[in-house]
């Protein structure tokens, strides 16, 4: 314990900058801050394939980190007063060189979405996820599934769609593309899983399938739909996995064929599952109905027929997730697990105040839609031709 | 007071009353029950009051301004979509209001009685509860967005309430399959919304508010999607939405599974309220319809065609509430026939009449199966009209009220539809044709629900001793409480539930004087209230339709003869029933034996459930493990081929390094050391031997210089 909570610390010190950077080498070095802790979180205190979880996974994000090196390199080079700036770098006046050439951009543009697409993670960059999930502790498939993800759309939005809005617009398509693949992939994969944490890995893609489906489509209600299905994916999921960690830490297995009938031994433990599991399927009234439904409105404008693929992701996932619950839950009593302890009061505590935020902002979502409209009206406008 | 300003009360108090039980229920207090149905009864009733409050004040305007937004706080404002929370209040509104909150209030008096023994006790009435806020949210809302909410909302009531007794897995499965289905009617739904936002928006007018669309819904006109009215494309796409909650042909399927639930909950959520809402959704989107002849033709023709072929599978049933679900199926299909008939209104009114006489009928077969020990197989009954009058009674009006027989509820509103559908047959013949299959679904209505009737309460009772118990066949069989108490023979059931049948039934009974036919209004001197009523929410009719109404004012002879026919045929079926069921069931017994293919063919449903099972399902499922198989194999074992290569190309490299690189540093340092051994031997440490090469050296330098 005495290594685990100063990696903790620094693994949020590495987050925090990462999103409050506005100077690209900063970024870059906070994005490299919270691999280092992260590696070791995995790697120490993981499941039993931990090693193999955490050397993938740190590799794979550094393929990514090595490209983004390179585009940073090269904006320091072909900007206008060599700058890192990337308030600066955001007005295309600044651009020299070959950063004004077309080719040049969309190879500088490819270079940053790989490695943000590697971090979303979108396919087919995925497959390190669910290993890092499976294996990770619970807190630290919390915070991965939470936040890390986020840093993959957080930096399309924040470096590719104002640093190339003319790259971005034109490959559009391609980031719809994937979301679509995100969404349906995801789902079909999650429901062939036997592993409860396995599925709700692949439901993440799954629902970070939305985000992408939403940045693509240029209009104020998909894009302000992407931000908050970030935020919800990060409320929605970590209570997921802490509910996976709460019956890990009972039974110290996760097949989902050796539960059955929980919800009459720890019923308590069952009601908070179903809030973030009807959240997670997008049930109106809940959080992640409101970023699913202003996504799909607004990328239907550009996209009618991706997003009508899309919305076939809503009943995949009211299927795999009701499915799960039924499996775990209902049904006949499992005897092995007839004495289990009902969910105590510390893991009630780690669940509730993100309910309350699920359910606060599935009623009111203009809590949070109002302080990021703003930000994305201004990207937006960028396309607006 | 004025009701309108605490309309907000009206879906709130059941969300009140929902979250103390619940939390009652998963806290694990110990209360008393009466607390539990206090709050889980007043706040519907409370809910029902202010409902009359609002009705009340609606009738003091003029019809005009009987349509009254009430906001209550902003939800989306982006320059585009804008929605609020808000509630429209018009006549349409409050009359499902009144239905939901009325008939609501009176099933959770019933399920006072019906529940007492269940050890969820407080756990069912918060979900019932919270079904009443959904549903109430669903019809008040005052645009599409939040009327999903509710859509959703009822749906995940339905699920909770179908697997209320979760420990038994066909329960659980059942509520999944509810969902799941109904789901796979949102999903067409919300892309319905997606392309009429859209639509509007090229336009210039984006909206999703129920007032601003029948504003702006016109501009559409002419608008096309490929080869396709962009209306038609949309009021198809909703419709599919409708097909799933209101169980229409080809998304019925999960209803009757449905009545694995509780039966107050499939009184109320499965055939009174919530299964109607994609018929509300429809006359809430009447003025789409109204834009296309062919959606409106789509809606008629699963609506006649679902009408007849639930009809069927009724015949053969032999579970009381299974007989029951088809009817309602059946039932649902009448009024998507009326509303697919551009007559909304008539469609309406069967809506609440059925709401009447369906809830009527499933707490009636509630009070049959408490009686009968959670017995539901009807060939195990039998003469229960003597064990339990009351139920029969009741049970026995309201099964006239179905049959459509005059002057029953059911007479007027099932009426009112088909004559319209016959007066349509003059312009456009597929209505002829529609008529017929309602008439024919009427038929079969009388004669089924007679046959349950006979099989049930005439004859002589079959008691549970003659057959052994078989539980696969009782879905409530996971209702296992301790009903010891019970005495053996049949008895009726508590005032709480007996009470409340005699209500419905006395609605069942009265409700269709609301909206007399004008032909039989004329003689009385009363007008179609119902349909005066809700004409402002209708009132974007086209001319065809005022010509519609022309030829039922002015043909009413014909009209007449209709009634009559459609009466006597009803008549027939009863009696064929009765008499086939009660004294000839030799005749039945070697008519099945004769047609038995046929017989396993409607009694298994048509296999719908199974071949949904093999085209969709398994292949789906198998995808699912293909898909899984893919991304292990391929896509992670690139990554691993990656990473495998990387660990052949470093130990490559590593060789490449050990044997050119450091061995070519090694061959150095190897040859320096080795000359070097060679070397030392010329240093010898004698004297005469470095003067030698001294001297050797000095001549070697003499004669180059000489040279």
């Amino acid at each position: 314990m005495k290594g685990y909570f100063p990696l903790f610390l620094l693994l949020q010190t590495g987050m925090t900058g990462v999103f409050v950077a506005l100077d690209f080498f900063l970024f870059y070095f906070f994005w490299e801050v919270m691999l280092l802790p992260m590696y070791f979180l995995i790697g120490i205190w993981g499941g039993p394939r931990r090693e193999y979880a955490a050397i993938k996974f740190f590799l794979y994000t550094l393929v990514g980190s090595v490209m983004m090196l390179l585009v940073m390199i090269a904006f320091y080079f072909y900007s206008e007063g060599n700058t890192f700036n990337i308030l600066t770098l955001m007005d295309q006046s600044v651009h020299i060189g070959p950063m004004t050439a077309h080719n040049f951009r969309l190879l500088c543009w490819l270079g940053l979405m790989i490695a943000f697409a590697i971090k979303v993670p979108v396919f087919p960059f995925h497959t390190w996820l669910p290993d890092a999930h499976v294996e990770a502790p619970t807190a630290i498939s919390v915070i991965l599934a939470g936040i890390l993800l986020k840093m993959g759309t957080y930096g399309m939005i924040r470096f590719c769609y104002p640093i190339f809005p003319d790259i971005t617009f034109e490959f559009a398509k391609w980031i719809a593309v994937f979301g679509m693949i995100n969404i349906v992939y995801g789902a079909l994969c999650a429901m062939a899983q036997k592993d409860f944490k396995r599925l709700i890995a692949y439901s993440s893609i799954s629902h970070m399938g939305f985000c992408l489906l939403g940045m693509a489509s240029f209009t104020n209600e998909g894009m302000n739909g992407a931000v908050l299905q970030m935020f919800n994916h990060g409320t929605i999921t970590a209570q997921l996995f802490l509910i996976v960690g709460i019956i890990y830490d009972r039974v110290h297995h996760r097949d989902l064929e050796g539960f059955g009938g929980l919800a009459h031994i720890m019923p308590r433990y069952a009601v908070w599952t179903a809030i973030a599991f009807f959240a997670a399927l997008g049930l109106p009234g809940l959080s992640g109905f409101i970023s699913e439904a202003l996504v799909f409105l607004g990328a239907f404008k550009m996209w009618p027929w991706y997003t009508a693929v899309s919305v076939s992701g809503v009943v995949l996932t009211a299927a795999y997730v009701l499915w799960t619950y039924q499996r775990v839950f209902l049904g006949k009593i499992n005897e092995k697990y007839k004495n289990l302890p009902e969910i105590s009061w510390r893991e009630t505590v780690t669940l509730a105040p993100l309910a309350l935020i699920v359910v606060i902002l599935g009623v009111y979502p203009k809590a949070m839609l109002d302080i990021m409209n703003a930000t994305l009206v201004g990207i937006n406008q960028l396309f607006v031709k | 007071m004025n009701f309108i300003n605490i309309s907000y009360l009206i879906p709130l108090l059941p969300l009140i009353g929902a979250a103390i039980n619940g939390f009652v229920s998963f806290s694990g207090i110990k209360t008393r029950k009466w607390l539990t149905n206090v709050v889980a009864c007043g706040s519907i009733l409370a809910s029902f009051i202010i409902a009359c409050g609002i009705f009340y004040q609606l009738n003091l305007l003029s019809a005009e301004e009987r349509s009254i937004t009430v906001t209550w706080f902003p939800w989306f404002d982006f320059d585009l979509l804008k929605a609020n929370v808000a509630f429209l209040i018009d006549q349409l509104s409050i009359v499902m209001v009144l239905v939901v909150s009325g008939v609501g209030f009176l099933i959770h008096v019933y399920s006072i009685g019906y529940m007492a023994p269940d050890k969820g006790y407080s756990r069912f009435f918060s979900y019932l509860n919270l079904f009443c806020f959904a549903m109430l949210m669903l019809v008040l809302a005052d645009n599409l967005l939040l009327m999903f909410v509710g859509w959703e909302g009822v749906g995940l009531c339905s699920y909770l309430l179908i697997g209320f007794w979760f420990d038994h897995k066909p329960n659980a499965a059942a509520g999944m399959k509810a969902f799941i289905v109904n789901r796979i009617g949102d999903f067409s739904f919300i892309i319905g919304v997606a392309i009429l936002f859209w639509a509007l928006y090229s336009v210039g007018h984006p909206t999703v508010t129920f007032t601003e669309l029948r504003e702006h819904v016109s501009l559409l006109d002419g608008l096309k999607m490929g080869p396709y009215a962009v209306v038609t494309v949309i009021c198809i796409a909703l419709f599919i939405g409708a097909t799933g909650k209101s169980a229409q042909i080809p998304l019925y399927v999960w209803l009757p599974d449905a009545m694995a639930g509780p039966t107050p909950v499939s009184a109320l959520i499965h055939a009174a309220t919530m299964v109607t809402a994609g018929v509300y959704m429809i006359g809430r989107m009447n003025f789409l319809y109204t834009m296309s002849e062919t959606a409106l033709a789509i809606v008629a023709t699963v609506g006649a065609v679902t009408a007849v072929f639930a009809a069927t599978i009724g015949f053969a049933q032999n579970d009381i509430k299974k007989v029951l679900a088809y009817s309602t199926v059946s039932q649902l299909g009448y009024m998507f026939l009326g509303m697919g008939t551009s007559i909304y209104s008539a469609g309406i009114f069967h809506l609440v009449t059925h709401a009447f006489f369906k809830a009527c009928l499933f707490l009636g077969a509630g009070s049959v199966i408490l009686g009968m020990h959670h017995e539901q197989h009807m060939d195990r009954m039998g003469g229960l009209r003597n064990y339990m009058p009351v139920t029969f009674w009741t049970f026995l009006a309201a099964t006239l009220a179905l049959a459509g027989i005059f002057p029953l509820a059911g007479f007027f509103s099932k009426d009112e539809i088909l004559w319209q559908v016959f007066s349509r047959g003059a312009d456009n013949h597929l209505y002829y044709v529609l008529w017929g299959l309602g008439v024919a679904g009427a038929i079969g209505t009388a004669f089924y629900m007679f046959r349950c009737v006979s099989m049930t309460f005439f004859g002589k009772l079959h008691t549970a001793a003659e057959h052994e118990y078989d539980e696969a066949d009782a879905l409530d069989s996971a209702h296992k409480v301790d009903d010891h108490h019970q005495p053996l023979t049949p008895q009726e059931q508590s005032l709480s539930i007996t009470s409340v049948l005699v209500v419905l039934a006395v609605l069942s009974i009265l409700g269709g004087f609301m909206g007399l036919p004008h032909a039989l209004g004329k003689f009385v001197g009363m007008p179609n209230y119902f349909e005066h009523w809700l004409e402002p929410v209708f009132a974007s009719k086209i001319g065809r339709l005022e010509d519609g109404k022309m030829i039922a004012e002015g043909h009413g002879s014909i009209e007449y003869l209709l009634m009559l026919f459609s009466v006597s045929v009803a008549v027939a079926g009863i009696f064929a029933a009765i008499w086939f069921y009660t004294k000839r069931k030799d005749l039945i017994v070697s008519f099945t034996a004769k047609f038995r293919r046929l017989h396993t063919l409607v009694y298994n449903k048509y296999y719908i459930d199974e071949i949904y099972d093999f085209i969709f399902i398994q292949p789906l499922l198998k995808l699912n493990d293909l898909l899984k198989a893919f991304d292990q194999a391929v896509i992670d074992g690139f990554v691993n081929a990656c990473a495998a290569f990387g660990v052949f190309w470093a130990a490559v490299s590593g060789w490449w390094d050990w044997f050119f690189v450091d061995g070519a540093v090694n061959v150095v340092a190897n040859a320096t050391i080795t000359s070097g051994r060679k070397l030392r031997l010329i240093q010898t440490g004698r004297i005469q031997h470095y003067f030698y090469i001294i001297l050797f050296g000095l001549i070697v330098l003499l004669v180059w210089r000489v040279i």
